[in-house]
């Protein structure tokens, strides 16, 4: 058997794409299908993974811009157009409103002649990495559960052929989960949705082997590729001992652990951002070497991603990437590589065993959603993250160009400045509200109201969410509509940020001189030093601004943390309430511009234009140069690493006003 | 500084004034804290300052606390109420530094206009609470109908938070056992309310309300006369038993000021403030030079509408003219 032999098909080669509109999003996915992609990954806008129409306040400065507004069938149905969708398998980076976004895809189908049972892909479903990572949850943990839930069951019976969750441990990854926390976190996130479906009254008992063999997982690949490759054979077994054990099946196919992959996006720099290309493609390696453990479907990031959106360019490269390791290479022609290597078998049967120990700790909490009510799993995660940040800090763990070898000639592949990104049209948001105005004015507003009403009646009932929403997506009802009625039903939430417990960072000489410049500027002010850090707009991914936070309070300031899905008017509110001394922002969806500009001119509407704001996420030269106009301070981007150096500048920059 | 506009604004119930006044009240720079203590011994005076109720909301990490707060304050605002927090956070002892996290968990209706927040470091104070709470406390009494002063409750603090507020409110966590805890440090008779939060818990929430219940059997009456602390049960998730948490704070604040012991409990509070703050300041042989607690109590019982600040900032005068003659 260690001849190579006829080459296994490739696993289905994907990129994440989607932005501006509906239609600009069709001609990116029609043209990466050209180049030999083989399935499609849609990222929604933010305001459509939180369930807002592109005319909502929240959505203002964030429509088209980390993926496509779909507002309506109309949307569903352009940006699939050309597409077959009884042939094509996509997979739909959606959460909170997976149910609705499922829905209208069932129904943009339908009038492309497909039927239900015709349809693959995935919908990733997943709430609980969204209260401890992504961000985009909206209702409280109890009611996504069971609109989580109500999706499973329906595709389980309607849509076989879809993958109706996918467990994500990446952004757990990317929140800085260590593999074990990576492992255990996701196996108790999975547990806990299929002991619910397990549970409902609607499933009957011999369906349950099917549910748990549509589970999927999506999982993350870090660099350190030989330690994921023994992670994904952990989760291999771990996967199946938990069908066999907790839920009774044996059918070998049915145990089987399907998980798609997207490689790290943490361990990218934009210090040398050439070097990402070969951080992705060892990246790769971790989730394809082994063929026991192999991923079903992968997604590289593009190598500028820490600088701005990708363009088609940056795209063409990850998808080569891929094919040239599953084509050219010999990888595909031999059976699992590592079968009999003592070091890889030792190495996950470790894993195995400290997953398990966390697992069941988490279960005995009561499972996944106690976990995230109690923080137990968030604050594991900013402390783990915390853990990182510090060792590449300190120079402990190497990032090459960033904390060694940072010497550099300048590289031409950024020499075009903000060319070397995509930016997403300033037209973009008008041009979406406009066509979302044309269409409420056509459709037959007393049928949308009462497809609406039927909705609203299964959600109080109990009844499955999924066959109103199909209606309701056919009678012209709009996300905002969809989302509204189940907010006003369910309420909304706000998930605890972990940051509170996080542990002190350990004394050291860098950190007690900035505490005593800390202590100087504090005596000069009259009373402690006091930072508000928080996030506008309606991006979720949390994890920056917390470590900012939680460095802020070890180099002794006093720090309010407003957390995620701000207005301008409510951080305006919260720096004048609790009398803060700057004002830290963190932006990561690149809609900067708009809401950072809103904030200042909150703030001297409030006669508090002295109040020094930085801010940090993705953000372009030029639009950092825009801030710095508008009167932003400090602009911070993911070269910035060094947690030392940023709140040495804070600390002078209010030094200087207390002067 | 302009501590005449201040106070007007302030009694506008200008938001900004009440910041600008929170700010003043946390300064520690002399000229500063004389200022600050001028503002209070003013505010003190209205008849704001003893229309408002002080309510403290105390309970052990993860009780739950902040939930509770939140929808206490929408059932509040339902009638229309002001309602002002203040809301402390332990400090790190290393670094003085703090994360003040409970913000995050006011939800959208509570942060309208009729709701006002402040978050404030423990600092240096190991019972939780902030040197500046009685202060703040005073300020937000200017512009609003009730004021919450959350703290985490580990034991000795309820003695600090109960001289501090007009009701106290003590929030167990169902399993966590701290009904132990609480009767070790024989304070279980410092709370006027008790409520068993989480109550979706079900049987864990009802073991811990039983226990609760037995051990406030053997413990001394209330302070208030005639009142018996009702033992409560509330899930801020569910939204149950909220309303009577709210009924019986009510029903607490009718009788405490019907009873005089509002009155008490208030002038307790001030002896408490003024003492320490001299202490603080000046040091045992500094409080020494003006006849120490004994002449605090004396001062303020012949008040003459001179309030514990003001007392304080004659005091403080008195002590530094002593001390300029030695």
């Amino acid at each position: 058997m260690s001849s190579p032999t006829t080459p296994d098909r490739p696993w289905l080669i994907r990129t994440y794409s989607g932005h501006s509109s509906a239609a600009a999003s069709n001609a990116l996915y029609r043209s990466n299908l050209a180049k030999g992609q083989t399935g499609l990954s849609v990222a929604f806008d933010l305001p459509t993974q939180t369930g807002y129409d592109s005319d909502h306040p929240l959505a203002r400065g964030e429509v088209g811009k980390v993926g496509v507004p779909i507002c309506h069938i109309d949307d569903m149905q352009t940006l699939f157009e050309e597409i077959p969708l009884d042939r094509m398998n996509t997979s739909m980076t959606i959460n909170a409103t997976a149910a609705w976004l499922l829905a209208l895809y069932v129904a943009a189908a339908e009038r492309q002649g497909a039927t239900p049972d015709q349809l693959q892909g995935t919908t990733q479903n997943d709430i609980i990495k969204e209260y401890l990572s992504r961000g985009t949850y909206v209702f409280p943990p109890e009611a996504s559960i069971r609109l989580t839930s109500d999706l499973i069951a329906f595709t389980v019976g309607e849509i076989p052929k879809w993958n109706p969750i996918n467990i994500c441990s990446y952004h757990l990854q990317e929140a800085g989960a260590t593999p074990v926390q990576e492992i255990a976190f996701a196996m108790a996130n999975a547990v806990t949705v299929l002991d619910t479906v397990r549970d409902r009254d609607d499933m009957a008992a011999d369906v349950l082997p099917r549910v748990f063999g549509r589970i999927s997982f999506f999982l993350n690949a870090g660099i350190r590729f030989v330690e994921e490759t023994c992670k994904c054979r952990a989760m291999t077994q771990l996967w199946e001992e938990i069908g066999r054990e907790r839920y009774g099946i044996d059918d070998a196919k049915m145990l089987r652990f399907r998980y798609g992959v997207q490689v790290n996006s943490l361990g990218l720099s934009e210090a040398q951002p050439e070097n990402n290309i070969v951080r992705i493609a060892l990246e790769a390696l971790g989730v394809t070497l082994s063929k026991k453990a192999r991923t079903r479907s992968l997604q590289l990031p593009a190598w500028n991603e820490a600088m701005g959106l990708p363009r088609p360019w940056d795209q063409q490269l990850a998808l080569r990437t891929q094919q040239i390791l599953a084509l050219e290479t010999d990888l595909l022609q031999y059976p699992d590589i590592f079968d009999g290597s003592h070091v890889i078998e030792a190495r996950t049967a470790e894993l195995v065993e400290e997953a398990k120990d966390e697992l069941n700790k988490i279960l005995e909490m009561g499972g996944a959603v106690n976990a995230v009510e109690n923080a137990y799993m968030k604050q594991a995660l900013v402390e783990s993250h915390t853990l990182r940040i510090r060792a590449i800090e300190a120079g402990e763990q190497t990032v090459v160009g960033v904390n060694r070898f940072e010497e550099t000639v300048d590289s031409p592949l950024v020499e075009q400045g903000d060319d070397a990104i995509l930016k997403v049209d300033d037209s973009a948001e008008r041009e979406q509200i406009e066509r979302l105005d044309a269409f409420r004015s056509k459709r037959n507003d007393a049928e949308a109201e009462a497809a609406l009403r039927a909705v609203e009646d299964a959600a109080v009932n109990g009844q499955n969410i999924l066959p109103s929403s199909i209606r309701a997506a056919q009678a012209g009802v709009t996300t905002g509509e969809w989302s509204d009625t189940l907010r006003r039903l369910f309420g909304e939430y706000r998930a605890p940020t972990g940051v509170g417990a996080a542990r002190v960072a350990s004394q050291s000489e860098s950190l007690e001189a900035i505490q005593s410049r800390v202590e100087q500027v504090s005596e000069a002010l009259g009373r402690r030093l006091k930072i508000l850090v928080g996030k506008p707009g309606l991006d979720g991914h949390s994890n920056g601004a917390e470590q900012i936070a939680v460095k802020a309070r070890d180099v002794g300031m006093e720090v309010v943390y407003d957390g995620i899905r701000l207005t301008p008017e409510e951080i305006v509110q919260s720096a004048r309430d609790e009398g803060v001394h700057v004002i830290g922002l963190s932006i990561l969806s690149g809609s900067h511009v708009v809401l950072v500009t809103e904030v200042l001119e909150g703030l001297q509407k409030e006669g508090l234009e002295n109040l020094p704001v930085v801010v940090g996420g993705i953000i372009p030269e030029d639009d950092a140069a825009r801030l710095a106009e508008a009167g932003v301070r400090r602009v911070y981007t993911p070269k910035d690493f060094d947690l030392s150096r940023i709140m040495n500048e804070i600390v002078e920059l209010v030094g200087d006003l207390a002067r | 500084m302009d501590i005449e506009s201040l106070l007007e604004r302030l009694l506008a119930g200008e938001r900004a004034a009440i910041s600008e006044a929170l700010n003043l009240v946390d300064d520690q720079r002399s000229e500063q804290r004389e200022w600050a203590l001028e503002l209070l011994d003013r505010l003190s005076a209205q008849e704001a300052a003893t229309r408002a109720h002080v309510v403290g909301l105390t309970g052990a990490p993860g009780a739950g606390k902040s939930s509770l707060l939140n929808a206490l304050v929408e059932s509040l605002r339902e009638a229309s109420s002001r309602v002002g927090i203040i809301a402390v956070d332990p400090s790190s002892q290393r670094s003085g530094g703090a994360l003040l996290g409970d913000r995050m968990r006011l939800s959208a209706s509570a942060r309208e206009a009729g709701v006002f927040l402040r978050s404030m470091a423990a600092r240096d104070r190991l019972g939780g609470l902030a040197d500046a709470t009685r202060a703040s406390t005073v300020v937000l009494c200017a512009s609003f109908d009730w004021v919450f002063i959350e703290t985490v409750g580990i034991g000795q603090s309820e003695c600090e938070v109960a001289q501090l507020v007009d009701s106290l409110v003590f929030v167990a966590q169902p399993g966590a056992g701290d009904t132990l805890q609480f009767m070790k440090a024989g304070i279980l008779e410092l709370p006027d309310i008790f409520v068993v939060n989480k109550a979706d818990t079900g049987a864990v929430a009802d073991r811990t309300r039983t226990e609760l219940g037995g051990a406030l059997q053997l413990a001394e009456a209330s302070a208030t006369p005639g009142w018996k602390p009702p033992l409560l049960s509330a899930s801020a998730r569910d939204r149950t038993g909220i309303e009577e948490v709210q009924t019986q704070i009510e029903a607490h604040a009718e009788a405490t000021r019907a009873s005089g012991d509002f009155a008490r409990r208030r002038k307790e509070g001030q002896l408490a403030f003024a003492t320490e703050s001299l202490l603080r300041r000046y040091g045992e042989w500094g409080l020494a030079q003006i006849g120490g607690t004994h002449e605090i109590g004396r001062r303020l019982e012949r008040a003459e509408g001179r309030s514990a600040f003001g007392i304080v900032l004659d005091l403080g005068r008195e002590i530094e003219a002593a001390l300029g003659q030695g």
